[in-house]
């Protein structure tokens, strides 16, 4: 009722108009450069994410220092912050009257730092658990054998942590293309430089255009369905994995 | 020096993305003493946003524990058609973008929508008022508290509640004596989760809201709208407040995630 529903009506008002409408909307220019720059701009957020996620997951685990439980609190931060917030933090230090000379406002390198900002969890939380429970022993047996840290890392520990990665990258990924709240302060929404997908649609309604919206959003929508799908088959292939060993 | 290489990476990366900017806006919002702080806070339009989003709040989070338990019930002690598709309908508003949510709304209650038409002859205002702003938020938060209820679940196992059964209790006892007492903790860090995320939404309830000003306006619009009429101290006001919200939900998350695991 709640979920179902108002997609079904979604991609209904897409249809209305037929097939033929839905293509030119989303071929018109405006749309496809929304559309290219949310999917490149989420890809390098995924990739970032996938670097700096996997390291901050190995540092928490793995090395000990003083305030390390706070580091790992923080962590958590963009989920519980508002991503208007999120936005408004970034605009205050990286807009226009920042103090250390940097600012990105209204361009692209913004939106990748925002969609960073909201999509900081996810790899660490999907890759730390799995790294706590490797057994260190393998990686002590490499090492007693001669492998270097390199070869340790890559084929042993990498190898053990990969689906955690690949499930918190296409998390991370979700993200990032859906994202609104975040982006729409700090990008200035300039429709073909840097209007992402999701700023696309909110215009659209807001010029009474809902065909138009809903064309862009059965493509969010898509990609969404298509993601699921994805982290349900790794879950399903780790799984199988398991019950073969 | 190499083994401290990637503590350093993690740090600076946080610091650089995360810490540092909070810092900023803590800076910016006090930027100029404390007077003009309270005077944004306690203008009539502030409280007015930010009682709007307690209200939906208040409506969304209750709802959606009640749902999220059943649903965590059902999806791991019952079996019925359709298990898996509910399974995956859950996790849909994770993947979704919220203006995508939003729009569906929008189109269902609309005046040209499915029930828009309906509910117009009959005098009911679903959209740009707060009953679609509440099913928006409801919508976006679904996930918390059954995600968090689903694996205890499963660990938790249905021998004690088989053994009470056996022993005479009814359903609604079992489940008020022995599952809630035991999936307690995995509900409130839902709850939690639920609260910040109902507080912070942004882009569903920025399209069914139509933001009038002074009626439908949350908190997190009245941020944007303040920072597009060039009031930032307005702006960061109502960011500091709500990134000082965000601050004692993680104080709780934390507090509630361990007793969680070695319940």
């Amino acid at each position: 009722m709640i979920v179902v529903l108002p997609i079904a009506a979604l991609v209904w008002e897409s249809k209305k108009d037929g097939a033929h409408t839905f293509w030119q909307v989303v071929r018109s220019p405006e749309a496809t450069a929304a559309l290219k720059l949310t999917l490149v701009a989420a890809v390098i957020v995924a990739l970032v994410n996938a670097v700096f996620g996997t390291v901050i997951a190995w540092v928490l685990v793995r090395d000990d220092f003083h305030g390390k439980s706070l580091v790992n609190a923080v962590i958590d931060l963009p989920f519980a912050l508002p991503t208007i917030v999120a936005g408004l933090t970034l605009l205050s230090l990286y807009g226009p009257h920042s103090p250390i000379g940097v600012d990105v406002a209204f361009t692209r390198t913004a939106i990748v730092l925002a969609l960073c900002f909201v999509a900081l969890p996810f790899v660490v939380r999907t890759v730390q658990p799995v790294l706590h429970e490797l057994d260190r022993e393998m990686e002590e047996a490499a090492r007693s054998l001669g492998a270097s840290e390199v070869a340790v890392f890559g084929r042993i520990v990498l190898p053990n942590i990969l689906p955690g990665i690949l499930s918190g990258v296409a998390l991370a990924f979700a993200r990032a293309v859906g994202e609104i709240g975040a982006v729409v302060l700090i990008s200035g929404n300039l429709p073909y430089r840097t209007e992402v997908s999701s700023v696309f649609v909110m215009n659209r309604i807001e010029s009474g255009d809902s065909a138009g919206a809903a064309a862009v959003a059965v493509v969010l929508l898509v990609v969404s369905f298509a993601i699921l799908l994805g982290i349900g088959g790794l879950r399903f292939l780790v799984t199988r994995h398991e019950r073969h060993a | 020096m190499r083994r401290f290489a990637p503590r350093f990476v993690a740090l600076g990366y946080l610091t650089v993305i995360l810490l540092a900017p909070l810092a900023m806006v803590f800076w910016r919002t006090f930027e100029h003493g404390l007077s003009p702080f309270w005077h944004s806070l306690s203008s009539q339009e502030t409280l007015h946003a930010f009682q709007v989003t307690l209200m939906i709040t208040a409506i969304a989070v209750p709802l959606n524990t009640v749902f999220g338990v059943v649903v965590g019930l059902a999806i791991v002690r019952r079996r019925f058609p359709g298990k898996g598709l509910l399974n995956a309908f859950i996790d849909l508003p994770l993947a979704l973008s919220p203006v995508v949510v939003g729009l569906s709304l929008f189109l269902l209650y609309g005046r040209t929508g499915w029930f828009g038409s309906w509910l117009t002859r009959h005098g009911v205002q679903m959209l740009f008022a707060w009953p679609s702003m509440a099913l928006a938020t409801i919508f976006v938060s679904v996930p918390f508290v059954a995600r968090e209820v689903i694996p205890t679940l499963r660990e938790l196992g249905d021998e004690q509640e088989q053994a009470a059964s056996t022993l005479g209790a009814s359903p609604w006892q079992t489940f008020w004596r022995i599952t809630l007492p035991s999936i307690r903790w995995a509900v409130v860090y839902g709850v939690v989760l639920t609260t910040a995320r109902c507080l912070g939404e942004y882009g569903a309830v920025a399209i069914v809201s139509g933001r009038i000003v002074g009626k439908t306006e949350t908190a997190t619009l009245l941020v944007q709208d303040s920072y597009e009429r060039f009031d930032a101290t307005g702006a960061y006001t109502v960011g500091l407040v709500l990134a000082a919200i965000a601050v004692v939900v993680l104080v709780i998350m934390t507090l509630t995630k361990p007793k969680e695991s070695t319940a």
